[in-house]
């Protein structure tokens, strides 16, 4: 009976020391050679999509960042670990990302989730987490309105996309009856779909229809031929290029022709194959970039991609590409590798140019950048317009 | 029966020995953040196991729906110290009250179910709660519950393991576990000998959802943060892995079985792309080989009854 | 009245999918008491040998609907001679966990060679859509091709499952596996038809829902597998008209509670019909009543 207990006691002690010790390997490397930055990703479980994709972004910047030198004279030594999806094993790769690797930054990871799993070690020991995706306003601030220190995100916040496809439906469109399908297990989707509803109604605008689904779904007629009887002038549709292909297309199948709006879950070439090129007219969503951009660094980017993974890059390559050359660029300003160096390097930049635009670090440790909203005729996005902030 | 025996002193002591020993070198800096996070996962998941084995090991039934349990703990203790802001015993205590009853409302009508479809419908009720979970905007629904208070320390962790295997090993060997075995062996011939089937088997529930909801309390009060989807099917089919590859009616077992597969999981970090993969193959090759658990359904004892050191593997 | 006819459209046409599936559930269900959780990840990857035949082959529909029937019925057979074979004398729970195992394998192992990312198919398969009775309800030509053929492979397996010999041994060792053996019957050999039957079953539901939803992702078989035992569960364990109804009954069910405004709620109530069936009747809606014998 109590003897059980002491045998619990026992192997909890050896594990301690066996978890402490078959990963203490990293720290003999812990001198200045490298660079270490850690990626705390999704590369299993339901959203592994983005996960690999962000990470495979990253690493690109990272090996290009290296091969012209690396940063301060040093290589950048990436150190990847799959947190399988899970808020808790997030947290548990932060901490040993910290504490037995001894990495300077810790990038990612994908969801607001379980970036918020991942951030309380970064915060607790001072080391920079940086997420380029992580979208819910809640992240880079606390539930008492205080910043957390060492967290940055270098993606729009919710709330952002939402108020700009509201005014661009009520004013640029000038439409009036919104009909809303959103992905209900995505706090990225819903984070958009309040601030909508807010500055819709507000402008005087009404929601006819409000509708769910959730990750993976393949099948929405049911929620479409309830959208389709409430006869909207507009289709708000916040969720990822995955689901939102389908839905595009079931919703033109079932003869639902009013423009389809989204934000920056729509950007990837995958949408075209998804949903194909008929169905995608008359569909607008807000993004950091035209994929379309001629921009020298733009092309140089997607041919890079295309060489190296042979297809087009999405929204999550561009943006883990750029998160990759942000971390160098703090730790190029910051002067050293020191975690604290690089936060405070980090939380003034200013105007550092990406593949995605042009960003700055707000005093909430945001970014500030401009949005851009693109209509896809017959599947290609073309430019609308731009949205300084 | 005499309570002060030369075993049970002996085990008190090592008990407190190690709580101290534990307490002072976290304090010297040699047991680090890392570690001890590790510690409150693998204390966690003792919790679950040992509690999950009362109900599959001992009872002899087929839950697929544990972390639904812990979801219940979670989520009451992180109302409570986020929203109301009650203190730490609050939070657990209704954690483990919410879940026991959720136990019994789901025990009354599925527990007359048997084997493969008594674990669909566990399965079923789990994603129910999640579901819930999901559509619950007071609690954050998708979204999930954010800035919980970091309550949960080496006190709570460790005394919280200790009662859960103290409380479930001594059920097990009452009357009353004793009753919850022989339905494990042949519910019709432990009918026909008077064991009340239904009355043993809600609970044997009814307690696992207990100790279920206080892993739940400890859980959201260390990682700060819940979400719906962290207690699906996946998080059931874990806890359920360990008991199963501990040794199903080995409390022992139970806890070998979380840390070794606790070392197992932090070792696969390493290998990012490969994880689940050489996860499910080492799962595989476990079931194959030893189908029964390390443990069997044998308890190691390190003390013989006289107090002796004995350090031996033997069959209750 | 419009709305009523499109919405009960889409359920036939999900639940068809689902029929689909249950299918090959219930037979290997009803073999070898195994929850076989890899039922669904076999669905996955004749979904992905369709995408590679159809892409990169030029397959048409039915060469590369049958290829990947024949591709993935052999791999139910490496399966359960691999992983189930040497579990069949073990514990239920160990037999669970390692068809959970098998599962998570091929999961990721897919994931491993062909990225998490969702692929699409080419359109293989004419794209039309018919009105119906003249009114604004439309059906998609797939759809209808998804129902034939499952109906097609229903009769079929009734068939096979009545009037053959195979289909006799399978019945005589779903009954009891040990007589068998002792009236002569090869039992490996009678499980392992039943496993490339139920496997190609699967293999054909992947490709068809590749056709139809024109989206295909390694983690696509986990909630179909589910959805599909359920049914087969609604239909009666081992019934085989029972799954098919089990399959169109939970579609039309979950389109219902869609169209009632209860889309979040959808799978809650699948899984509560499940408990009630279970509850009311234990062997299902088509399944014959057994008594427990001591």
């Amino acid at each position: 009976m109590k003897k059980v207990v002491s045998v619990f006691l026992v192997l909890i002690m050896v594990a301690s020391l066996v978890v402490g010790c078959s990963s203490d390997s990293g720290q003999g490397s812990g001198d200045a050679d490298t660079i270490k930055v850690g990626l705390n990703y999704e590369l299993s479980g339901n959203v592994a999509s983005y996960g690999t994709d962000l990470s495979d972004g990253i690493e690109m910047a990272i090996e290009e960042i290296n091969k012209n030198g690396g940063v301060l004279g040093k290589q950048i030594e990436v150190i990847k670990m799959d947190n399988t999806s899970d808020s808790a094993e997030a947290a548990n790769i932060s901490e040993r990302l910290i504490t037995r690797e001894n990495v300077v930054t810790i990038l990612g990871p994908a969801t607001s989730g379980n970036t918020k799993g991942a951030l309380p070690p970064a915060e607790q020991h001072g080391v920079p987490l940086v997420s380029a995706s992580a979208t819910a306003d809640d992240v880079t601030v606390d539930s008492n309105g205080k910043v957390r220190d060492y967290v940055f995100k270098t993606c729009f916040s919710d709330s952002y996309q939402g108020v700009t496809m509201a005014n661009f439906a009520y004013n640029d469109l000038g439409l009036k009856n919104a009909a809303i399908l959103v992905e209900n297990t995505s706090d990225y989707s819903i984070g958009i779909q309040n601030s909508f509803i807010e500055e819709f109604t507000k402008l005087g605008g009404k929601i006819v229809a409000e509708e769910a689904y959730q990750s993976k779904e393949t099948d929405f007629r049911a929620v479409l031929t309830n959208i389709r009887a409430a006869n909207p002038e507009v289709l708000l549709v916040p969720g990822y290029y995955e689901e939102v292909g389908l839905i595009i297309k079931q919703a033109r199948e079932l003869g639902i022709d009013v423009p389809i709006l989204g934000g920056d879950g729509y950007d990837s070439p995958e949408i075209l194959d998804l949903a194909g090129a008929d169905a995608l007219n008359d569909v607008y969503y807000s993004n950091h970039y035209s994929p379309m951009d001629t921009s020298e660094e733009v092309v140089a980017f997607r041919n890079a991609f295309k060489e190296k993974f042979g297809r087009e890059p999405g929204a999550f390559h561009a943006m883990g590409y750029d998160l990759g050359y942000f971390f160098a660029d703090a730790v190029e300003r910051a002067g050293e590798a020191s975690p604290e160096k690089i936060r405070d390097a980090m939380a003034e930049t200013v105007d550092f140019k990406g593949i995605t635009g042009t960003l700055s670090i707000d005093e909430n440790h945001n970014p500030v950048k401009a949005v851009t909203i693109l209509e896809l005729v017959n599947g290609e996005p073309k430019f609308l317009k731009k949205l300084e902030p | 029966m005499k309570i002060l025996t030369k075993k049970n002193i002996y085990t008190l002591v090592l008990v407190l020995l190690i709580y101290f020993l534990v307490l002072l070198l976290s304090n010297v800096g040699i047991i680090d953040s890392y570690i001890q996070l590790n510690m409150v996962i693998v204390g966690i998941n003792i919790i679950l196991a040992v509690s999950l084995n009362l109900i599959t090991g001992f009872t002899g039934q087929f839950s697929l729906g544990h972390a639904a349990f812990m979801a219940i703990g979670a989520y009451a203790s992180g109302i409570m110290t986020a929203k109301l802001g009650q203190p730490f015993i609050v939070g657990v205590a209704v954690a483990a009250l919410s879940a026991s009853l959720a136990g019994l409302l789901i025990g009354i009508p599925t527990l007359r179910l048997r084997g493969d479809y008594l674990a669909i419908a566990t399965l079923g009720f789990g994603e129910i709660i999640k579901i819930i979970g999901l559509n619950n905007d007071y609690v954050g629904g998708a979204i999930g519950l954010n800035d919980i208070p970091r309550y949960t320390n080496w006190t709570w962790l460790y005394f919280s393991v200790i009662a859960t295997i103290f409380i479930i090993s001594n059920f097990v060997k009452s009357y009353h576990g004793r009753a919850c075995i022989s339905i494990r062996e042949d519910e019709i011939a432990a009918e026909a000998m008077g064991v009340n089937t239904t009355y043993y088997k809600i609970l044997a529930f009814v307690i696992g959802a207990f100790f279920a909801g206080i892993a739940g309390a400890l859980y959201a009060n260390y990682f700060y943060f819940i979400k719906p989807d962290t207690f699906g099917f996946m998080k059931s089919i874990d806890i359920l892995v360990i008991v199963v590859f501990g040794g199903m009616g080995s409390i022992t077992g139970s806890i070998v079985g979380a840390v070794i597969l606790s070392v197992i999981s932090s070792f696969l970090q390493g290998f990012p792309e490969l994880r689940m993969v050489i996860y499910a193959v080492i799962l595989f090759l476990i079931m194959v080989y030893r189908p029964q658990g390390v443990m069997g359904d044998k308890e190691f004892k390190l003390f013989n009854k006289e107090g002796g050191l004995s350090g031996n593997v033997s069959s209750k | 009245m419009e709305h009523f006819i499109q919405q009960i459209v889409n359920g036939i046409s999900l639940g068809s999918i689902y029929a689909l599936m249950a299918l090959g559930y219930t037979m290997v269900y009803g073999i070898i008491k195994l929850i076989n959780f890899a039922h669904g990840e076999i669905y996955m990857v004749g979904a992905y040998i369709g995408y590679a035949l159809t892409t990169f082959f030029n397959f048409g529909f039915f060469p590369a609907l049958i290829l990947s029937m024949i591709l993935t019925s052999l791999l139910g057979v490496v399966i359960e001679k691999v992983a189930y074979k040497p579990m069949r004398n073990s514990t239920r729970i160990a037999a669970l966990i390692t068809a959970i195992a098998v599962s998570m394998f091929l999961q990721y192992g897919m994931m491993y060679f062909v990225t998490p990312q969702t692929r699409s198919y080419p359109n293989i398969l004419p794209d039309i859509q018919v009105s119906l009775f003249g009114t604004n309800a439309v059906v998609d030509i797939r759809n209808i091709y998804i129902l034939t053929v499952t109906i097609v492979l229903m009769l079929l397996l009734q068939y096979v499952i009545h009037k053959t010999k195979t289909g006799k041994a399978m019945r005589a060792v779903a009954l009891d596996g040990d007589a068998s053996q002792l009236m002569g019957i090869d039992m490996n050999k009678t499980i392992s038809y039943t496993f490339a039957i139920g496997s190609a079953l699967a293999g054909a539901a992947g490709v068809l829902v590749g056709i139809y939803y024109n989206t295909i992702n390694p983690l696509m078989g986990a909630v179909p597998g589910l959805k599909a035992f359920i049914a087969a569960v609604i239909g009666g364990i081992g019934v085989i008209p029972g799954a098919v109804f089990g399959g169109f009954f939970l579609g039309v069910t979950e389109t219902v509670v869609s169209a009632l405004g209860g889309s979040l709620y959808k799978d809650a109530v699948a899984f509560a019909i499940l408990i009630l069936v279970l509850l009311i009747k234990p062997n299902g809606i088509f399944g014959s009543n057994q008594r427990e014998k001591v």
